[in-house]
Order: structure tokens, then C-alpha cells, then sequence
């Protein structure tokens, strides 16, 4: 379709009121859901970038500590545990079995030990035998053999070895240092010693770790070390499962066998099998970080509620005055149709002029005729007579030619009703016969008398028969003819062709012809006949063809619908004809 | 004053049978046609003072037959008479040699004087 066409359609082509609420629906709909995407998506995706960022730098603030003081104590640990090494490996190397033998030599050893680490319970020497045979401290463990102990071959292998907690006689959890020695000359012992493991509890205390936090020491089978807050005391279960194989400080989030989520921070020792554990509720070290997203996740919402609030307020005045608009503009092709139709009654003055003024002329002679014999005395009553209807015929035809005019231009407004197409053929005609008469312009008429009625507007198709017939006689001037024909286009269509013998349309020119405003350099009009034309017909549910050779003439095809009349409408049609 | 030939030509029957009867209440000789085919056979047989003759007539009009009467040499002053109203249709009818125009419905003594004048013009 030739997108002129379809910018006449949009400008002339008038929908109904329910088509048209469905298309300022549509309409808003698409505006609102265009604009709402265009501003959200991109919030979206900041806000999903944001999100993120700020989720992983803030975790990171907030794990960095956590993993620090972890790292720390362990240190800690490490330092005691090397530090009680050290110190016995020292008591080892400075002196000789011989003298480590001597009860009151090791005795003051192992108070010169406890005065420095006051932990210490107690020492003992083992032969390469692995027989107690020295020892100092509360209990009678002389001569007891350890050989058979899983510990002893441990300390043989590693020559240091750091026992799990145990309860010792006392009952009390103790943990155990044992220390082996190699002589020059081969000769090895083993120097072990226990202590409190008090002094733990108190490195985790000094970690200064918040009252919601848990600090604790856990073996490879996961036993507790030291007392938990969280998971009771000492040799109790561990009730959350550290990854053992891991090496380095590590922060992790865990379900401990409670299903509470926790953030773990923990890091093996390296002088000891076990493993530091701190432990923080996730929901407190994140709160921070939930505060904030919580207000992010405020911010957004509100902002995505605004916008949509705002879209669809705008929206709403943008398509109400988008309406008004259309009404106004409706008005104005309405406006422009009727004065389009005035413009083509203005075009037929002269023929309507002259069709008035000769009765005018024809009573105002008459009238004088009367008015002379009477003057002269020559009454006679049946020329009277006669005169007197002469004048009377000639106010009925003035009556006509005006009635018809002022009807075919007072007809504005759609009104559908069952009509005749040929009635509406021969009722244009009679504004024009008479400029054809004197043009020497032939019309034909071969109008089909089996023709449907159809629903339609009087007023609009008289304008469009009107505006198709006078563009015939511009073209064709003086001395033509002009064909017209009406018929069955096919089971929906009525056609009326006019066909004139005038100048034709240039190949160029032929695609334009239904264009608003489009007209030639030769051509009288407005450039609104044809335009109105095609809208009308298109309005009507119409369509109108136009076949025409430059020089020999133009032909227009206009196909009008009809309906099957049911039985109701037979009736009515048989009281129409 | 002599009793003037006059030829009416007018395809509206009923106004120009009417204008012809009042002339001849008046002692005017005259002659009516419908169209100007008619009128040009007319003047080539009989001479008349002077032709009242309507410009839009089938066949041939006021215009054309004045151009006939000019081109056929005869100088019979023609008054055109006009129904449409404008005085553009009579003024160009001047400019080929009509000798003044009418607009119809016509005032009957506004013709008597221009009848005598055009055929005392004469």
C-alpha cells in the first residue's frame, strides 16, 4: 500500500467509539510497560551490580577481622605449644640421663619449670624402655610402663608429641608434652610432663572475642578441647563439622548440627593435631550488612513504586490529552469534510445560480406580463390563469433546486440507513445536468436494476459521487461524455463506475491522487476532493480504484458493501420499494 | 420612434414567450428563439435592431453566437443576459463586442432603455 494512503487512512479514517477506548488502552499499555522497562532495567542491573559490590566488599570488612583474630590465636597456641616444648627439650639437653635420674636434680627442674609455666603438674623420666623411672609430681607413676602406649611410639617417630585433652586422676583435663632425646652414643629417654589446660581457656580469653562469639579448641575427631559456649564442656562433641584436611586460617559459612547458621573461622595448629575454632552468629557479624540491604532493598522498592506511579500517572494525562487531541482533530476532519462539501456546492454555484434565476426570471416576467395586460386592459382569464400556474411551476422548481441544495450541505453527520446506490447516482446528476447541458457533456447511464440495497450514509456518498463527477467535468472540459455504470462488484460489493473521456492522469501523477493536499499545477481545487473521498469510502468500509490513461480518460471504481438482507429487512425493504 | 425589430434567444420557454409579449404590448416586433443554432439561421434570413441574447444555452451559447454574429460581419448590437449571478460572465461578453449585459431575474425597464439605446447606437 502506497504509505501516502495510509497517512490519508490516519488522517481521514474515524473509528468508533469502542475500537477507539480499545486502542487508547492498547496505547497505554504499551507506553507504560515501554517507559517502566526502560527506567527499570537499568536500575535493575545497578542495583544488582551494587548489590553485589557492596556484598562482597562489606563482607569482606566484616570477615577480615574475624579471620585475623582467628589467625592470631592460633598463633598463640602454637607459641604456648612451642614454647613448653622447647623448655623440656632444653631440661633434656642439658643434662644426662644419669643425672635426670637423680630424684632432687629432676624435682628442682621441674620447679624451676613450673615457676615459669605454672600449668605444669607434674614430669617424668621414660627409659628407651618406655619405664616411668623418674618422676615428680602428685602421683605414684615410678616404674609404670608406657611402652604399650599409643602415644610412645609417636613421640619415638616425631621426637615431640602433644596429647589430646584427657581427665587425668584428678579429674581434670589435662593435656600431655612428651619429648624425646637422642644421645651421641645412641642412647635415648623421653622427658614428659602434663598440664592444666586451664591456661587455654584463658589464651581464648584473651583473644577478646565479643560475648556472642564462641572460641574453642577441637581435636581430629572433633572432640572439644576446651570448654564452648555453644557446645558445652570439654571432651564433649563438637556440634559442627570443620573441614580437617585444610591447611591456613579459613572463614566459612556453616550449619552447625543445631541448624543455626554460623560464620566459622578456623586454622589448624602446627604444634599440636588440633584445630581452633571461633564462631560468630551469621545474623550478627552480617547484621550490618542486612541493615543495609534491608535499606538498599527499601530504597529500590519505593523507587520502583514511584516510578511506576509516576509512568502511570503520566501515562494517563499523556493518552487523555492524546484523546482530546484526537477529538479535536476529529472535529477538524469533520470541519474540513463539510467544508470540502460546501467548497463542491460553491463549485456547482454557477449551475445552481442559473437554475434559480431563470425561474426567478420566468415569475419576474410573468408577473410583469399580468401586471402589463391589466394596464392595457386586456383581461383575459385563462391567460391569467395560465400565467398564474407558470409563476406557481417556477416557485416549485426554485423550491427544489434550493431544498435539495441546502439538504445535500446540511447533512453532516453519519447517519446509516438502507438506500438505493442509484438513487443516490441520479439525485447527484440533477446538480450537474443542467452545467452538462450547456458544456455539451453527454452523461450515460447504464445503472443495474438488480442491485442490493445497501446501509450507508446519504449525505457522504452523494459527497463522493459529487466530488468524482466534478473532477470529470474539469477533465473533461466541454464536449465529452461520461460513462456511468453501476453493478455487482461481487457476493459483498456494490460498484459504481464513472468513467469520463477527459485528459486523463499522468502515470506520475496517478499514485497521489488520493493524497491529502496533493494537486496538479492545471488543477482548480484544494487538493481535498479526492483525499476526502477516499476516507469517506474507507470510513463507509469501502474501497475506490482509479484506472486512467493520460489523454484518453479516467475511470473510478468505487465497490460499497451490502448485507444480506435477512427476513426482517426484506420486509423493510418491500415497504422501501 | 420606429417600432423595433428584436430577436430573443433563450432555451427558458416560458420566460422568454412572456418578455416577448410584454415587448409587443409596446409595439415591438419580435421574434423569439430557443438556442443560438436557431438564431444563427435566423439572422442570416431576416435583420433585426438588436438581439437579446442568453449566455448558457445547450448546443450553443450566448458567447459562441456572439462570436458567429461578430465573425459573420453583422453588427446588430446583441444585449446578453446572465443567470449566474455575477457580472464576470456579462463583462467578458462586452469585451467581444456585446453591447451591455443583463442579469437575470432582469428589470423590464432597465431593458426597454437599453434597447433603445443600443439601437439608437446603432
Amino acid at each position: 500500500m502506497n504509505p501516502f494512503l495510509k497517512i490519508a487512512d490516519s488522517v481521514w479514517f474515524i473509528n468508533d467509539d469502542v475500537e477507539g477506548n480499545r486502542r487508547y488502552v492498547r496505547l497505554k499499555r504499551i507506553i507504560a510497560l515501554s517507559v517502566v522497562t526502560v527506567s527499570l532495567v537499568p536500575m535493575i542491573i545497578m542495583a544488582g551490580i551494587n548489590f553485589h559490590q557492596y556484598n562482597s566488599s562489606l563482607r569482606n570488612e566484616i570477615i577480615k577481622p574475624l579471620h585475623d583474630l582467628t589467625n592470631k590465636a592460633a598463633r598463640s597456641f602454637d607459641r604456648f605449644f612451642k614454647e613448653r616444648s622447647s623448655a623440656i627439650s632444653f631440661i633434656s639437653a642439658m643434662y644426662s640421663f644419669e643425672e635426670l635420674s637423680n630424684p632432687k636434680l629432676f624435682n628442682k627442674l621441674f620447679m624451676v619449670l613450673k615457676s615459669k609455666f605454672r600449668e605444669h603438674v607434674d614430669m617424668g623420666l621414660i627409659n628407651e624402655n618406655g619405664v616411668m623411672v623418674n618422676y615428680t609430681g602428685p602421683y605414684d607413676l615410678i616404674n609404670k610402663d608406657y611402652s604399650r602406649q599409643n602415644w610412645f611410639p609417636k613421640v619415638v617417630y616425631k621426637g615431640v608429641f602433644i596429647s589430646d585433652v584427657f581427665m587425668g586422676y584428678r579429674n581434670l583435663p589435662h593435656v600431655a608434652i612428651a619429648v624425646l632425646h637422642i644421645k651421641d652414643d645412641g642412647k635415648t629417654w623421653i622427658i614428659r610432663s602434663t598440664m592444666d589446660t586451664d591456661i587455654f581457656d584463658e589464651i581464648i580469653y584473651n583473644m577478646g572475642i565479643d560475648q556472642q562469639a564462641d572460641a574453642f579448641l577441637i581435636n581430629k575427631k572433633g572432640i572439644l578441647q576446651t570448654s564452648s559456649r555453644l557446645y558445652g564442656k570439654v571432651l564433649s562433641r563438637c556440634g559442627i563439622n570443620i573441614p580437617q584436611t585444610r591447611t591456613g586460617t579459613h572463614v566459612e559459612e556453616l550449619t552447625d548440627f543445631a541448624g543455626r547458621k554460623l560464620m566459622v573461622a578456623y586454622t589448624h595448629l602446627i604444634n599440636s593435631d588440633c584445630t581452633l575454632v571461633v564462631i560468630k552468629s551469621k545474623s550478627i557479624v552480617l547484621k550490618t550488612w542486612f541493615v543495609l540491604k534491608t535499606d538498599m532493598l527499601v530504597v529500590f522498592f519505593v523507587g520502583i513504586c514511584a516510578i511506576i506511579v509516576i509512568v502511570m500517572g503520566l501515562t494517563e494525562k499523556l493518552v487523555k490529552r492524546l484523546k482530546v487531541s484526537d477529538k479535536k482533530r476529529l472535529l477538524a476532519v469533520k470541519e474540513l469534510e463539510h467544508n470540502q462539501k460546501l467548497s463542491s456546492v460553491g463549485r456547482l454555484a454557477t449551475g445552481v445560480a442559473h437554475e434559480i434565476n431563470n425561474p426567478l426570471a420566468v415569475i419576474n416576467q410573468n408577473a410583469g406580463l399580468i401586471m402589463d395586460m391589466i394596464e392595457y386592459n386586456k383581461f383575459d382569464r385563462e391567460i391569467f390563469k395560465e400565467k398564474i400556474n407558470v409563476i406557481n411551476f417556477s416557485v416549485e422548481r426554485a423550491k427544489k433546486i434550493t431544498h435539495r441544495l441546502l439538504g445535500f450541505a446540511k447533512r453532516i453527520e453519519v447517519k446509516f440507513e438502507v438506500l438505493r446506490i442509484n438513487e443516490i447516482v441520479t439525485e447527484v446528476l440533477i446538480f450537474l445536468d443542467k452545467e452538462a447541458l450547456y458544456k455539451n457533456i453527454e452523461i450515460s447511464l447504464s445503472l443495474s436494476d438488480e442491485l442490493p440495497l445497501i446501509s450507508s450514509d446519504r449525505g457522504q456518498l452523494e459527497q463522493v459521487f459529487l466530488n468524482i463527477l466534478i473532477n470529470a467535468f474539469d477533465a473533461i472540459g466541454n464536449n465529452g461524455h461520461i460513462y456511468i455504470s453501476t453493478s455487482i462488484a461481487d457476493e459483498s460489493m456494490v460498484r459504481v463506475s464513472i468513467e469520463d473521456n477527459g485528459n486523463g492522469i499522468s502515470k506520475e501523477n496517478l499514485p497521489h491522487i488520493f493524497e491529502p493536499f496533493f494537486t496538479t499545477s492545471t488543477a482548480k481545487g484544494t487538493g481535498l476532493g479526492l483525499s476526502i473521498t477516499y476516507g469517506i469510502i474507507k470510513k463507509l468500509g469501502g474501497d475506490i480504484k482509479v484506472n486512467s490513461t493520460l489523454g484518453k480518460g479516467t475511470c473510478f471504481e468505487v465497490n460499497l458493501p451490502y448485507e444480506k438482507l435477512g427476513e426482517k429487512d426484506e420486509k423493510f425493504k418491500n415497504s422501501f420499494g | 420612434m420606429k417600432n423595433l425589430k428584436i430577436l430573443l434567444v433563450d432555451d427558458e420557454e416560458k420566460f422568454i414567450s412572456a418578455l416577448a409579449d410584454r415587448l409587443r404590448l409596446r409595439g415591438f416586433i419580435v421574434t423569439t428563439e430557443l438556442d443560438g443554432e436557431y438564431a444563427i439561421e435566423k439572422i442570416e434570413t431576416e435583420s433585426f435592431d438588436v438581439m437579446v441574447v442568453d449566455l448558457l444555452m445547450p448546443r450553443m451559447g450566448g458567447i459562441e453566437l456572439l462570436k458567429r454574429i461578430k465573425y459573420s460581419g453583422i453588427d446588430t448590437p446583441v444585449i446578453l443576459l446572465t443567470g449566474h449571478g455575477s457580472s464576470k460572465e456579462g463583462i467578458q461578453g462586452m469585451k467581444l463586442g456585446a453591447y451591455d449585459y443583463l442579469m437575470k431575474p432582469i428589470a423590464f425597464e432597465e431593458l426597454l432603455d437599453k434597447l433603445y439605446k443600443a439601437s439608437s447606437a446603432n
